[in-house]
C-alpha cells in the first residue's frame, strides 16, 4: 500500500463525509431524544422503509441486548412504521422521502448521523431483518463484549450476514407482528461460502448461502454480499464505503486473522425470507431502488415463479451461537 | 487481624467499594490505591462513601499506567502506610478493586496463619518462562523504557531499536537475579518491611523504574533476595491471554469459579451482578457445594488462547482467513483422490466404497457438475453441484467439502478430462491429500468409444497433453500430498499389490485384505488401439508399454475360475 493509495483512500473518505454532509438536509427529525444518550451507551443505528410489522420484536431483540438508545431514518414508510416508533421513548427518528439509491442505499444518512451522534460510542448498524449475534449472547449483554473489546484495543467487530428461510414456500407461514422471525425461518445454508479478500480496501468478501445456491448458481460473481462489520467503536472520522460491507479508514476492515488464527466475530441473522418478502419484492421491481439495478430481486422474481424453496435435505436448523460456532461460522476467538 | 489487603482502584468505583467492605467485614485493615488519572470528584465521592470504616486508609496517589513505574511506586506507598499504622498484620495482600474473593475471608487468614513465614509471590527466572510481550524478555532488565508502550508504541519500538542497534546494555545493581511473576502477591510484614527499609533501595528503585513492566519484576525479584520461604504461586486466580491482558469473569463462570479452589480471582467484569452477589454475600454456599476442579479454568482459557492463535485447522471464515502458508492446514481431514482407477475399472467406486466405507464421490471437478457420491444434488453443508458455482472458487468449494464431512472421509475421482487448473496445485501443496495416480488410463475411454478415429487421435493428444502438465505438478519440490504414481503397463501387471497399499494407508480395514478384486474393463485389442494412435502421429507414452500382439494381459481378466468337481 503506497502513499498514492492511502491518499487515495482519503479522498475516499472525505468524499463519503462530503456526501454524508450533502444529503443530510433530506433528514427531516420527528423526534430527536438524543439528549438521552449517556457516555458508555450502546447505540443502534437503522434505516428502514415499511417495517411496521417486524418492529415490535425488532426492538424488544435489541433492547435485550442492552442497546440504550436506537437512532432510525425512516425512508417514507407507509405503514404507520414511522408513527409507532416516534413513540418509543428510547428511539430518535428521522424521516425522508429522497431516493434510497440516491443516499448509496441508505449509507450517506447513517454516516451522517454516526458523525454526529455516534462519537466515542459503540454504534450498531442493522437493518430491521438483521439479527446480531455474538458468543456469549444468551449470557452476557452487549455492554460486555465492547467493555472486553475496549480492553483489547479493538475498535470494529465483523459478522458475516446468514440468509435465514423457512422450509417448504417463503409465503407458506404468516409472520405476526411480535414474533420471532426465526421461528419461521428456522433454517440456513451451514458450509457453501466462499471467501475472497478486497487487496484494495482489506475487507474479506464472503458470497454464498441459499441465495448463491438457488438464484445465482449459473453467475455466481452477481451472488451478494455477506460480509459485514457492524460494530464499530465510532469516531468522528469514520465512514461506512458501501453499505455495512466496508470502512474506511482500511483498518476497521481488518476483523479476521491472517495468520492462522481465529479473531471473535459474531453474525447476523438475516430473516429477509419470511411472507413480507414476496410483497416487498414485487414493489422492488417497480421502485428499483436497490443495489445493481435490484438484480437481486429479478432473480428472485423468476425463482418463485418456478415455486422453488431455499430448503434443501442439508440445510440446518438454527439452535443458538454455539452451534453457529461449532459449524465455524462465527467464533469465540480468545474470549472465554 | 493478622492479613491487611492493599486495594489498587483505578475504576468501577461501586464494585470496589463493595469488596472493600466484603474485606473490612472480616477484620481486615485496608489500604487503597486510586489512581490518579482519576477525576477528583469521583475519588472524593470514592473516599467519602468508605468513610464510616475505622481501619481504612487511602495512600499517596500515583498515575498508573500499564508496564510502567506508577504501579510499583503505589504499591511501595501503600505498604508503608500498612506495615505502620496496622502493627499486628503478619501478611500483606495485594489486590485490585477488580478481584474479587471467592472463598470466605476467614478461610484465607487461617490459611495464612497456619504459613507464618511463607511469602506467596509469583517469581520464575526470565529464563525459564515464556510470557513475553512485544518479543522483550531478558532485554526487559537491560535496556531502557522512557516511551509507553500503549501510547507510543512508535517511539517505544524504534527507542528499543536503537538500543539493540548501539548494544546498548544497562548494568544490573548489586547482581540482583532479575525475576518475574504476576504481580498479585501476599507478603509477610518480614519480607515486605525488608524490601521498603533496605538501605540500597533508592539503587533499586532507581534502577527498576526503568524496567519494561516493574510490577512484575520489581517486588518478585526482591523477595528472592530476602525472603526466608517462597511459595512462587500467586493466590489470586488470573489468566493472561496472548497480549499479556488478563481474561475477565462474567456471569457464566459462576460454575467454573465455584470450583476453583482459589482464594481471590480477577478480574470480574464490574456488571457481573450474579458473581458479585453469589460470592460477596453468600460466601459459605457459594464454594462448598461442588467439589473443587482447578484445572478445568486452565483449560478453557488455555483452549481460548490456543483458538486466537492457531485456530481450527482447515477452516475458512469471516475471521479466519490465513494468508497463504499461514494455513495451519490446507483442509481440515485426510481425503483420498483417484486418478485414472475409474477408467481402468468399471464399477471402481462402488467397490471402494464397499471395501473401504469411505464417501466416495465420482469426478468432483467434472467440467458439467460436481459428482457427488450417489448422484446428489446438494451435499453436506448445503454445498451446491452447480459447476459455475464450484469453478467461482475451487479452494473453497473443496475445502467447505472437507470441513462440512469431519468424521467421514472422502474420495473423489479426478483426471485430465476435469478442470482441474485452477485446483491441481492446492491439493498438490495439502499434506493431507492422497492422491494415487494410474497414468494413461484416460485412453481406456477412448479405446471403448465409437467415435470417429481422428476426434480421438486430437482427444488423446489434449488429454495426455494436460495430464503431463498435471504430473509436474505432482513431482515438484512444493507437493505435500502423499502421491504416489503408475504408469497403466505397470498398474495392471499386478493390480492388487497397490490397490491393497492404499486402502491400508487409509486406514479403514477390511483386516482379512480385499475380498474381492474391481472389475477391470477389457483390454483386448488395446495395445492396437495405441499403436493406431501412433500410425497417426501421435505419441502415448504416458500409459507405458504396451505389446500390440493381444493375450498378455489376459492372465489378470475375470475368466470364469473353473469349477473344482471332488
Amino acid at each position: 500500500m503506497g502513499l498514492w493509495q492511502s491518499y487515495r483512500m482519503r479522498l475516499r473518505r472525505r468524499r463519503a463525509k462530503v456526501r454524508a454532509f450533502r444529503k443530510h438536509f433530506a433528514l427531516r427529525p420527528v423526534v430527536d431524544r438524543t439528549a438521552g444518550i449517556r457516555p458508555g451507551d450502546v447505540l443502534l443505528f437503522s434505516t428502514l422503509r415499511d417495517e411496521h410489522i417486524r418492529l415490535p420484536y425488532f426492538l424488544r431483540y435489541y433492547r435485550n441486548l442492552g442497546i440504550s438508545h436506537f437512532l432510525i431514518v425512516d425512508n417514507d414508510s407507509t405503514d404507520g412504521g414511522a408513527e409507532y416508533l416516534a413513540a418509543q421513548e428510547d428511539v430518535s427518528l428521522w424521516t425522508t422521502k429522497s431516493s434510497y439509491k440516491r443516499a448509496r442505499f441508505g449509507v450517506d444518512w447513517l454516516n451522517w448521523l454516526l458523525q454526529k451522534y455516534g462519537h466515542g460510542h459503540w454504534t450498531l448498524v442493522v437493518d430491521a431483518d438483521e439479527f446480531f449475534i455474538y458468543p456469549f449472547c444468551d449470557t452476557r449483554p452487549i455492554r460486555a463484549l465492547t467493555d472486553w473489546l475496549d480492553t483489547s484495543q479493538v475498535r470494529s467487530f465483523g459478522a458475516m450476514l446468514l440468509d435465514m428461510y423457512p422450509k417448504g414456500r417463503i409465503d407458506a407461514v404468516p409472520y405476526q407482528a411480535g414474533q420471532d422471525p426465526m421461528e419461521i425461518a428456522a433454517w440456513f445454508d451451514p458450509g457453501n461460502y466462499v471467501i475472497e479478500k478486497n487487496r484494495l480496501y482489506g475487507n474479506l468478501w464472503i458470497q454464498g448461502g441459499p441465495r448463491a445456491r438457488v438464484f445465482f448458481p449459473d453467475n455466481p460473481k452477481k451472488a451478494p454480499a455477506l460480509n459485514k462489520t457492524p460494530l464499530v467503536r465510532w469516531d468522528r472520522r469514520y465512514a461506512y464505503e458501501s453499505s455495512t460491507h466496508m470502512l474506511l479508514p482500511r483498518g476497521l476492515n481488518l476483523t479476521y486473522d491472517e495468520w492462522g488464527g481465529e479473531k471473535t466475530s459474531g453474525i447476523l441473522l438475516h430473516a429477509k425470507f419470511l411472507d413480507t418478502f414476496t410483497a416487498k419484492a414485487t414493489e422492488e421491481l417497480t421502485r428499483r431502488q436497490h443495489y445493481s439495478a435490484s438484480v437481486e430481486y429479478k432473480a428472485y422474481a423468476e425463482v418463485v415463479r418456478h415455486n422453488a424453496e431455499l430448503w434443501c435435505k442439508w440445510s440446518e436448523r438454527y439452535i443458538n451461537w454455539r452451534q453457529l460456532e461449532i459449524l465455524g461460522l462465527m467464533s469465540k476467538g480468545n474470549w472465554a | 487481624m493478622s492479613l491487611g489487603i492493599i486495594l489498587l482502584v483505578h475504576t468501577a468505583f461501586h464494585r470496589a467499594e463493595q469488596v472493600a467492605r466484603h474485606w473490612a467485614a472480616s477484620g481486615c485493615p485496608l489500604v487503597i490505591h486510586v489512581d490518579r488519572a482519576v477525576p477528583r470528584k469521583t475519588h472524593d465521592a470514592f473516599v467519602r462513601a468508605l468513610s464510616d470504616l475505622p481501619d481504612i486508609r487511602f495512600a499517596r496517589r500515583h498515575r498508573c499506567e500499564w508496564g510502567t513505574w506508577g504501579l510499583v511506586a503505589a504499591t511501595q506507598g501503600a505498604a508503608e502506610i500498612m506495615l505502620d499504622q496496622f502493627a499486628d498484620v503478619r501478611h500483606v495482600y495485594l489486590a485490585s478493586g477488580s478481584c474479587l474473593p471467592l472463598r470466605p475471608v476467614q478461610e484465607l487468614i487461617d490459611y495464612l496463619a497456619a504459613r507464618p513465614h511463607t511469602d506467596f509471590i509469583e517469581s520464575a527466572t526470565i529464563a525459564d518462562v515464556p510470557w513475553s510481550i512485544g518479543g522483550l524478555d531478558e532485554e526487559r532488565f537491560t535496556l531502557r523504557f522512557p516511551f509507553s508502550w500503549r501510547r507510543n508504541r512508535y517511539l517505544f519500538d524504534k527507542y528499543v531499536a536503537l538500543q539493540r542497534l548501539l548494544r546498548f546494555r544497562r548494568r544490573i545493581p548489586n547482581g540482583i537475579v532479575p525475576h518475574m511473576g504476576s504481580q498479585w502477591w501476599c507478603l509477610t510484614r518480614q519480607t515486605l518491611s525488608a524490601i521498603l527499609q533496605d538501605p540500597e533501595r533508592a539503587t533499586y528503585d532507581r534502577y527498576f523504574s526503568r524496567v519494561w513492566i516493574p510490577d512484575e519484576s520489581y517486588f518478585q525479584t526482591l523477595a528472592r533476595h530476602f525472603s526466608r520461604q517462597i511459595e512462587s504461586r500467586s493466590l489470586t486466580l488470573s489468566k493472561f491471554d496472548y497480549q499479556g491482558k488478563p481474561h475477565i469473569f462474567y456471569d457464566d463462570h459462576l460454575q467454573l469459579l465455584r470450583r476453583s479452589d482459589c482464594f481471590v480471582a480477577r478480574k470480574i467484569w464490574p456488571f457481573a451482578d450474579r458473581l458479585y452477589q453469589a460470592f460477596l454475600t453468600d460466601q459459605a454456599g457459594a464454594m462448598k457445594r461442588t467439589e473443587p476442579s482447578p484445572g478445568k479454568i486452565d483449560r478453557i482459557f488455555a483452549k481460548a488462547v490456543q483458538r486466537r492463535m492457531r485456530g481450527r485447522p482447515g477452516l475458512y471464515m469471516q475471521s479466519r482467513f490465513p494468508v497463504e502458508g499461514r494455513e495451519n492446514g490446507l483442509t481440515c481431514a485426510p481425503y483420498s483422490v483417484f486418478e485414472g482407477f475409474g477408467d481402468l475399472f468399471e464399477n471402481f467406486a462402488s467397490w471402494l466404497a464397499r471395501m473401504t466405507g469411505m464417501r466416495v464421490h465420482g469426478h468432483l471437478f467434472a467440467s458439467e457438475r460436481a459428482e457427488f457420491s450417489d448422484g446428489q444434488t446438494v451435499m453436506n453443508g448445503a454445498l451446491s453441484d452447480s459447476a459455475a458455482l464450484r469453478d467461482y472458487n475451487p479452494r473453497a468449494f473443496l475445502a467447505s467439502l472437507i470441513w462440512n464431512t469431519r468424521g467421514e472421509r472422502q474420495c473423489f475421482q479426478f483426471g485430465p478430462r476435469d478442470n482441474i487448473k485452477q485446483i491441481e496445485w492446492y491439493i498438490a501443496k495439502d499434506p493431507n491429500a492422497q492422491i494415487s495416480v494410474i497414468t494413461g488410463a484416460w485412453a481406456v475411454p477412448l479405446f471403448k468409444s465409437s467415435a470417429n478415429f481422428a476426434d480421438i487421435r486430437r482427444e488423446a493428444a489434449r488429454l495426455q497433453q494436460i495430464e503431463a502438465e498435471h504430473l509436474e505438478v505432482l513431482r515438484s519440490r512444493w507437493t505435500g500430498a502423499r502421491v504416489r504414481i503408475w504408469s497403466m503397463a505397470e498398474f495392471i501387471e499386478a493390480p492388487m499389490e497397490p490397490l491393497q497399499t492404499i486402502i491400508d494407508e487409509i486406514g479403514q480395514q477390511n483386516l482379512r485384505g480385499p475380498a474381492e478384486a474391481p472389475r477391470m474393463a477389457d483390454l483386448t485389442g488395446f495395445g492396437q488401439f495405441l499403436q493406431n494412435l501412433k500410425n497417426q502421429g501421435m505419441h502415448p507414452y504416458l500409459m507405458g508399454d504396451f505389446p500390440v500382439e493381444q493375450g498378455r494381459h489376459d492372465a489378470w481378466q475375470n475368466k470364469r475360475k473353473p469349477y473344482l468337481v471332488r
